[in-house]
């Protein structure tokens, strides 16, 4: 069986960074990503990105792509797995993945989990045609690979994807007819719904989607208002004609493989539904590792960090030496407390409450 | 359905690649995953639900939903929003869940 | 409501504008209306004019006297949510985050929009810059009547043919 004393899995802006700490403390490191490119997440993010100096605030996530990965290109101990799919997890830290249609095993020391999320769906009538695309994938489709997913999109979800997501088909060229969001407030940072509405995209709380209209794809879709139940209100309907429909309702962790190692998961909600269990960033396996969206759907800017945090962590239990490892830590520390201290933290800190209570 | 002029991005220079979907020829360009090629040729429906056969589309893009698996070269359930397009590829629509050929 | 909308009242757009006085030299005018975790606009300012502060979710106050118009803090806002404005000669001149194409040319004619992204005048293009500093934000500087300091916010986006 195939060695390396760490794996990370998942080459986003945590496992970026995750690896980057494990290798500077000078660890071996294998970075799995199922994608032909690194980045997760960030090779689509075309915008300025938000935080402080410390999490390159002011750059575009492309940009920041590339900093984080030429960051990993000196070191001899670095490894990638590029289209690799890890598809199976044991607890004795055995990782079996799928390459060039041949499985092969990976047994390491310590396992960094940095898988991200996915994103949900939610039901309405014909919510599985053609055209009912979800938002961070339309966003890949153009900003990864230059394409429309359609002439005219209504975007369900005000929040912070939503929003960026239509200001970027904006961009690209495709029309927004408009915004839904099924609470009474705008999910997202205001400057995102500011900067969208001065291109003339109205923003409709209260309502939500009740059908696409088509046969083999979308040609239209039907939004309703919505009481305080969220329930939809009959004859509130209003047609929209678009023929693309995108879904920003939220994203679940990727908890697969930790569960089948048998770490344990609990439902938070707050930080996104079924989430690992985590002190310190350790599951409950030791030596394995979660950061980033798995382990609480979040900003890139707070994956970044967590994912440097993940690392150290993980290099000082392998016995390495991290310079000035407790400052270190708690600057980082103070970074996520400072990225999390305003009103848009507010879930994230109470689900991170909550976490406290079970360790 | 290709992105002509953006002001972030630019797209230009990428090879053109041909490769068949339902024995057609079409063409995709360099860097194109199997499924964003064929929806920047406005082919939306890529594989069909299990029972009822309804038309389905890609809907994750991360190789994570299932709903864009077809037939590559013989091989059903091929994840094709996350497989790079490569030349003269033989793309089906799927049919349900797909059948394993032995391969010689 | 800002909150519902994305579209801020009047009053609250005027209590971020400095007043028609400090207006006769061009001064940044900031609209972030929420607390969010973020500080650039305070860190690019070469004259210390914006403050955030250690707590990076604080809006950002802004000092008038410190503040010279030069519009780095333009570019270098993520959310797009600073503009530079200025009264003169009966116009108001506003310096605007732009990242769409085509990008106006300078004289050009153009619909100004308001907040709420509706066609309110025309305005006359009098500069467009996008240095590589700028990293693809251009700002395009155009000028209105005056009566729409107030309201101008940015130029209609064209798509060309």
């Amino acid at each position: 069986m195939q060695k390396s004393e760490v794996v990370v899995v998942g080459a986003g802006p945590a496992g970026l960074t995750a690896a980057h700490e494990l290798l500077k403390a000078g660890a071996e490191v294998t970075l799995i990503d199922r994608n032909a490119s690194l980045g997760g997440q960030l090779i689509k993010q075309t915008h300025k990105f938000f935080g402080s100096e410390k999490q390159y605030a002011a750059h575009r996530g492309i940009d920041i792509l590339e900093r984080l990965t030429e960051n990993l290109i000196p070191y001899e101990r670095f490894h990638l797995l590029s289209e690799t799919t890890v598809v199976g997890f044991y607890h004795d830290k055995v990782l079996t993945c799928l390459k060039d249609d041949r499985y092969f095993k990976l047994q390491a020391d310590s396992v960094i989990f940095a898988t991200g999320a996915s994103e949900h769906s939610i039901p309405f009538e014909n919510n599985d045609l053609p055209g009912v695309y979800a938002a961070g994938a339309v966003q890949t489709l153009m900003n990864e690979y230059g394409i429309k997913p359609g002439q005219r999109v209504l975007m369900v979800g005000s929040g912070n994807i939503g929003l960026i997501v239509s200001y970027q088909l904006m961009q690209a060229g495709v029309d927004v007819a408009a915004v839904l969001e099924a609470s009474e407030r705008i999910g997202g940072y205001l400057v995102h719904a500011s900067k969208l509405r001065r291109l003339g995209v109205e923003i409709r709380t209260n309502m939500s989607i009740k059908s696409a209209i088509g046969e083999a794809h979308v040609e239209a879709a039907e939004a309703w208002r919505l009481d305080e139940d969220w329930q939809g209100i009959e004859g509130s309907e209003e047609r929209y004609d678009v023929d693309t429909i995108c879904i920003a309702v939220g994203l679940s962790p990727l908890t697969e493989l930790l569960e089948q190692a048998g770490a344990e998961v609990e439902y938070i909600s707050e930080l996104g539904g079924n989430v690992p269990v985590l002190k310190d960033y350790e599951t409950t396996i030791e030596g394995v590792y979660a950061c980033g969206d798995l382990a609480n759907i979040e900003e890139a800017s707070s994956a970044m960090v967590e994912g440097r945090i993940a690392g150290i962590r993980a290099a000082q239990a392998l016995d390495y030496t991290v310079e000035n490892a407790e400052m270190r830590l708690k600057a980082l520390d103070d970074e996520l407390v400072d990225l999390r201290s305003g009103p848009p933290g507010d879930n994230v800190r109470r689900g991170l409450k909550k976490m406290e209570g079970l360790t | 359905m290709r992105i002509k002029n953006h002001p972030i991005l630019s797209f230009d220079g990428r090879e053109t690649i041909p490769f068949y979907f339902n024995d057609k020829l079409y063409y995709g360009v360099e860097g194109d995953t199997i499924a964003s090629a064929l929806v920047a040729n406005n082919v939306k429906a890529l594989t069909s639900s299990l029972h009822l056969e309804r038309p389905r589309g890609f809907y994750c893009a991360i190789g994570n939903c299932a709903s864009c698996n077809m037939v590559v070269d013989g091989e059903p359930n091929v994840r094709t929003c996350i497989t790079p397009l490569k030349k003269d590829m033989r793309v089906y629509r799927q049919k349900g869940r797909g059948r394993l050929h032995a391969k010689e | 409501m800002i909150e519902k909308t994305g579209i801020p009242s009047k009053a609250q757009v005027k209590a971020e504008f400095p007043t028609p006085e400090e207006l006769s030299r061009p001064k940044a005018v900031i609209e972030c209306y929420k607390e969010i975790p973020c500080n650039p606009c305070e860190t690019s300012c070469p004259f210390d004019a914006i403050t955030v502060g250690e707590d990076i979710n604080a809006r950002p106050q802004i000092d008038f006297d410190a503040c010279t118009g030069c519009g780095i803090c333009v570019y270098s806002c993520p959310g797009l949510a600073i503009m530079v404005a200025r009264l003169k000669n009966g116009e108001a001149e506003m310096k605007v985050p732009y990242e769409f194409t085509p990008l106006p040319e300078k004289g050009e004619i153009v619909n100004v929009v308001d907040r709420r992204g509706d066609v309110i005048t025309e305005g006359r293009v009098l500069n467009v810059s996008k240095s590589a500093k700028q990293d693809r934000t251009a700002l395009v500087h155009f000028a209105v009547d005056e009566k729409y300091l107030y309201d101008a916010i940015s130029i209609e986006v064209s798509y060309g043919s």
